[in-house]
């Protein structure tokens, strides 16, 4: 809520900020204020010895001026995410594992039992969702995507929304697909959707009349406080995000960035914010997939 | 979800330093926070993690509610001999989570 606030204040007094955004951005600041800060950092979390990016491996997570949330990150939270052992978010991966394997419901099956080895078979998968579903005749995304396996092939009560089990299992399904460019489709019985999603990302909503593009288009890379607007690209998603402390959906971040703009949220799973997950998806297409990612 | 990841090289030379890495799923509930009715959160949080290479106790850490959730912690310790490192998270509730791992020295 703090966070809206001031966002209004920072609107209304313009934008003008006239700083470079760089790759090494972050640090100076403290550097300056905080020489000791940086050193207990860097032991903390540097100890993986990685060395610094080149910009060569920064330009997978920059297409076509389309800019991954990863190149916002600190160094240090760069490094904490490519780190394997460190980045929180394989705990959940670890856990998705586990449950693809475990047999459950009615029907005694797992994803296994189907899928086999879901480093091939899920491989590109996230890079797809949300898509057009036949039967249903409309959108649906990952997370509904498992739960109707769940249902159908498992006779196994749904994941709730936001649960551990979901997240883990959406986590560990994107991860196969991790590097893989974003793909979705848009064209045929999914552009209605699309539209849609379009149409939300640009409508202002809330006390705060404020529409997903303004923050996110139009002042993207300019100072929200001490921080840089993002694109609000998703390729990352679920994220292990240091506000919450924990991983979140997608559908997490459209409720928490409603909210801000002091707006009433739509329920998680909802038409609504599958359809703007497609248009945000299709915003960063040709991101590559980052499941899970770090973002602050 | 507790299952502790760690880290530890499987094999050093004798006198060697090396690094170890643990992770741990946790919440680390502060106790300062409240919940949507303006009640307090209890405090829940690990407060006691612990190294033993081969019984005797390398390396202990108190922690505190500033810790933040899903700790990482990385340390270092002397290679000396072949044998066992056991990890022990001590939970507020009494739980206590537990890992381990092999060392052969060289």
């Amino acid at each position: 809520m703090l966070s809206a606030e001031c966002a209004a204040e920072e609107f209304s007094r313009g934008a003008g900020g006239d700083q470079t955004v760089g790759w090494n951005r972050g640090l100076h600041g403290h550097e300056r204020r905080f020489p000791w800060l940086v050193a207990i950092m860097s032991i903390g979390i540097g100890c993986a010895g990685a060395g610094l990016l080149t910009v060569d491996e920064h330009s997978r997570y920059l297409v076509d001026g389309r800019r991954s949330g990863y190149t916002y990150l600190s160094e240090e939270n760069q490094r904490l995410q490519d780190d394997d052992f460190a980045n929180p978010g394989l705990l959940w991966v670890e856990r998705g594992r586990e449950l693809w394997r475990q047999a459950d419901g009615a029907a005694a099956t797992s994803c296994a039992s189907c899928h086999g080895d879901a480093a091939d078979s899920m491989r590109g998968v996230r890079t797809r969702y949300p898509r057009f579903d036949p039967t249903l005749g409309k959108l649906i995304n990952l997370e509904q995507q498992i739960n109707r396996c769940r249902a159908e092939r498992m006779q196994a009560p749904p994941y709730p929304s936001e649960s551990e089990v979901l997240l883990a299992m959406t986590t560990f399904i994107g991860t196969q697909s991790r590097g893989l460019p974003i793909d979705v489709r848009i064209d045929g019985p999914a552009q209605p959707f699309f539209e849609a999603g379009k149409a939300f990302f640009y409508q202002r909503r809330g006390q705060l009349d404020m529409a997903c593009a303004h923050c996110h288009e139009q002042y993207t890379e300019q100072r929200l406080r001490g921080d840089v607007i993002s694109q609000g690209q998703t390729n990352g998603f679920p994220v292990y995000r240091f506000t919450w402390q924990t991983l979140g959906s997608v559908h997490r971040m459209f409720e928490w960035c409603n909210t801000s703009v002091r707006a009433e949220p739509y329920p998680q799973g909802s038409d609504e914010y599958i359809n703007i997950e497609l248009y945000m998806a299709w915003r960063g297409r040709g991101l590559p997939v980052e499941t899970p990612a770090i973002r602050r | 979800m507790t299952q502790p990841r760690i880290r530890v090289p499987s094999q050093a030379r004798k006198g060697e330093v090396i690094e170890i890495k643990t992770l741990i799923s946790h919440p680390m509930e502060t106790g300062h926070r409240r919940d949507t009715q303006g009640q307090l959160i209890p405090r829940h949080i690990i407060h006691t993690f612990t190294c033993t290479y081969n019984g005797a106790e390398v390396f202990r850490a108190d922690w505190h509610p500033a810790v933040a959730a899903n700790p990482y912690l990385a340390f270092y310790t002397v290679a000396t001999e072949s044998g066992r490192l056991n990890f022990q998270w001590i939970d507020d509730d009494g739980t206590v989570y537990t890992a381990e791992a092999e060392i052969t020295v060289v």
